[in-house]
């Protein structure tokens, strides 16, 4: 930047000076609004945390001021505990599958040699479900895998079961359909950004190899994979993130429950339901923790996108 | 030497493995919404007798039903429009102005103020919902769509697009001319820069308004009378019906509502949007 700005004429500096109070002028709706919807709320949330403010029967208790009473309550109680495990449970299962079909899509997509034919067609229907309304596609599985819902009549038409299997009454199945959901919801986002990044990458690199002799297993593993790891930790870290925002999902499809057992409830859930039944000392609390673990893997996805940006 | 390396018999297995792959994902992202048309064409009676993949003819009575039913959705599709529209429209305009502030200008704190909103991209809303519900509450907007929309002013993610889309595409030349005119500055901003952003205004209010459409989080915390309620709420509340008196033909109408505008929405804008994911991305 400093180059750039010795490098130009003087005139041209100073006329440019004459105008400069306008990138503030332009950077005022911004700033209110990040304030005013952002700032402010991040700043009162912090502070709600650390009173006992809650609704018990028709009054509210509190607010009082009882440090950091809330945060201990919160992983006493071991709840936090297992929603965040479950959490990462029904993130893993659908990250697993979503990046290993992503990796491979990607890989065929950018194949020369392979040339396949209606690229386009299946990149508009892999993405699409990502665009779908989350809490319409989590309604139509639930009446899909409900009891007397067209899977198990379907499934039982083909004499694979007798009697209909309760999807949402088993630990695994209702974890599996959200991952799955999860998976169907993102693995043609996932493919798009990898194809991206692989497309990136020096076909001279692939050339000279094929040349030597590798077979295109060997490239992937060699070549592609070591040359594409800052963008699969990119994509690593903002689906984590992603993750711990589940919400839509499990919360239809298992009406805000998080049944069998809780073992579906995320952490978001849990926000909510503190949020409606107007537990603000602990919604707090939560939302704190949420937002230091959000926040040290937000760095991390900072750290890629802002070391070339800024230099620029 | 390519053309044979590429009609050899290993290049042959893999591409049809690779056909096989995609015909399979292509059925697993589909089916679940062939079923879902096929089920608001048939009645309630049709559809507990069992699946069938034939089409039935009770869509327009389903749809018919769902619009005369207790459930206020066209009203819900009114709203989550508003919503969304104005979300996409502010959050492109002055995204883009903030983009074209750090672009263009040259002061003091300027790196500064790039690298915040950049740090601040990925922090989820959830976690400042308690802080805005209090917030919301206090200036009495709660049931109003104002606070689903005002805050889409201050989108980072919007922000980045713009940025890295004049890097590349707004030379600081014209600017240069333009302001030779005697043009003001704003003047300058929506006339000459807004028009050269367009492809990417398309891209980015896309994506706002399909974000808005969707969000179910906020405004179910915000908006709490029935007429006022967007789609997703409403959906919300049909899952915490009774099911057993339920017409499921209306219930597949609903969803099919809520769904299909979308999708048919995506397929005409379908090359903008699979174009649109990359760009706003890291670039290796």
């Amino acid at each position: 930047m400093a180059d750039r700005t010795a490098a130009a004429p003087k005139a041209r500096t100073k006329s440019i000076k004459r105008y400069n109070k306008y990138g503030y002028i332009f950077l005022i709706p911004f700033a209110a609004a990040f304030i005013i919807f952002q700032l402010i709320p991040l700043v009162q949330t912090v502070y709600n945390s650390f009173f006992e403010n809650y609704k018990s029967g028709l009054k509210m208790i509190g607010p009082n001021f009882i440090g950091l009473d809330n945060y201990k309550t919160l992983f006493a109680s071991g709840d936090f505990l297992i929603y965040f495990k479950n959490t990462m449970i029904m993130w893993v299962m659908g990250f697993i599958p979503q990046m290993a079909v992503a990796l491979l899509l990607a890989a065929w997509f950018t194949d020369v040699s392979l040339r396949l034919k209606g690229q386009r067609f299946f990149k508009t229907v892999i993405y699409m479900p990502n665009l779908i309304m989350a809490s319409a596609f989590a309604l139509l599985f639930f009446t899909l895998f409900s009891d007397n819902g067209p899977v198990n009549s379907f499934m039982i038409q083909l004499g694979l079961i007798s009697k209909p299997y309760q999807f949402l009454a088993h630990i695994g199945s209702t974890r599996w359909l959200i991952a799955f959901m999860n998976f169907l919801m993102w693995f043609g986002n996932t493919t798009i950004l990898l194809m991206a990044g692989m497309m990136g990458i020096d076909t001279s690199l692939f050339e000279a190899a094929e040349v030597d002799g590798a077979t295109s297993t060997q490239i992937f593993w060699r070549i592609t994979m070591p040359l594409l790891r800052p963008i699969t930790v990119y994509v690593l870290i903002t689906s984590l993130i992603g993750g711990l925002q589940m919400f839509d999902v499990p919360q239809i499809l298992t009406d805000g429950s998080g049944d069998p057992m809780r073992s579906s409830m995320t952490l978001i859930m849990y926000l909510n339901k503190h949020l409606y039944s107007k537990n603000y000392g602990m919604a707090g609390a939560l939302s704190v923790i949420l937002l230091i673990i959000t926040g040290i893997l937000s760095l991390i996805v900072f750290k890629f996108t802002a070391s070339k940006q800024v230099e620029s | 030497m390519k053309e044979k390396k590429s009609n050899s018999p290993s290049v042959k297995v893999r591409r049809v493995i690779a056909y096989i792959v995609l015909i399979l994902l292509t059925f697993i992202c589909l089916v679940w919404f062939y079923i879902l048309f096929i089920n608001t064409t048939r009645s309630n009676g049709e559809l507990n007798k069992g699946f069938t993949a034939i089409p039935s003819t009770f869509f327009m009575k389903n749809m018919h039903n769902l619009f005369h039913g207790p459930t206020p959705v066209i009203q819900g599709m009114l709203n989550s429009l508003i919503i969304a529209v104005s979300s996409a429209v502010l959050s492109t305009y002055f995204s883009t102005m903030t983009a074209y502030a750090i672009h263009a200008y040259e002061f003091k704190g300027k790196k500064a103020i790039f690298t915040f909103i950049l740090a601040i991209m990925m922090i989820p809303t959830q976690v400042t919902a308690l802080g805005f519900i209090h917030l919301v509450n206090s200036i009495h907007l709660n049931d109003t769509f104002w606070p689903l929309i005002l805050p889409s002013i201050a989108a980072p993610a919007t922000f980045f697009y713009m940025k890295q889309y004049m890097d590349s595409n707004l030379p600081s030349s014209l600017l240069e001319a333009a302001r030779i005119d005697g043009a003001k500055e704003l003047h300058i901003f929506n006339t000459i820069v807004l028009p050269l952003m367009k492809p990417a205004l398309a891209v980015q209010a896309i994506f706002t308004f399909v974000a808005s459409w969707n969000n179910y989080f906020t405004p179910n915390l915000i908006l709490d009378s029935k007429m006022k309620q967007t789609l997703p709420i409403l959906l919300a509340g049909l899952r915490r019906a009774d099911w057993k008196t339920f017409d499921m033909g209306q219930v597949y109408a609903m969803i099919a509502f809520a769904i299909f505008p979308v999708i048919i929405v995506y397929l005409l804008l379908s090359k903008y949007i699979v174009g649109g994911v990359t760009a706003g991305g890291v670039k290796e």
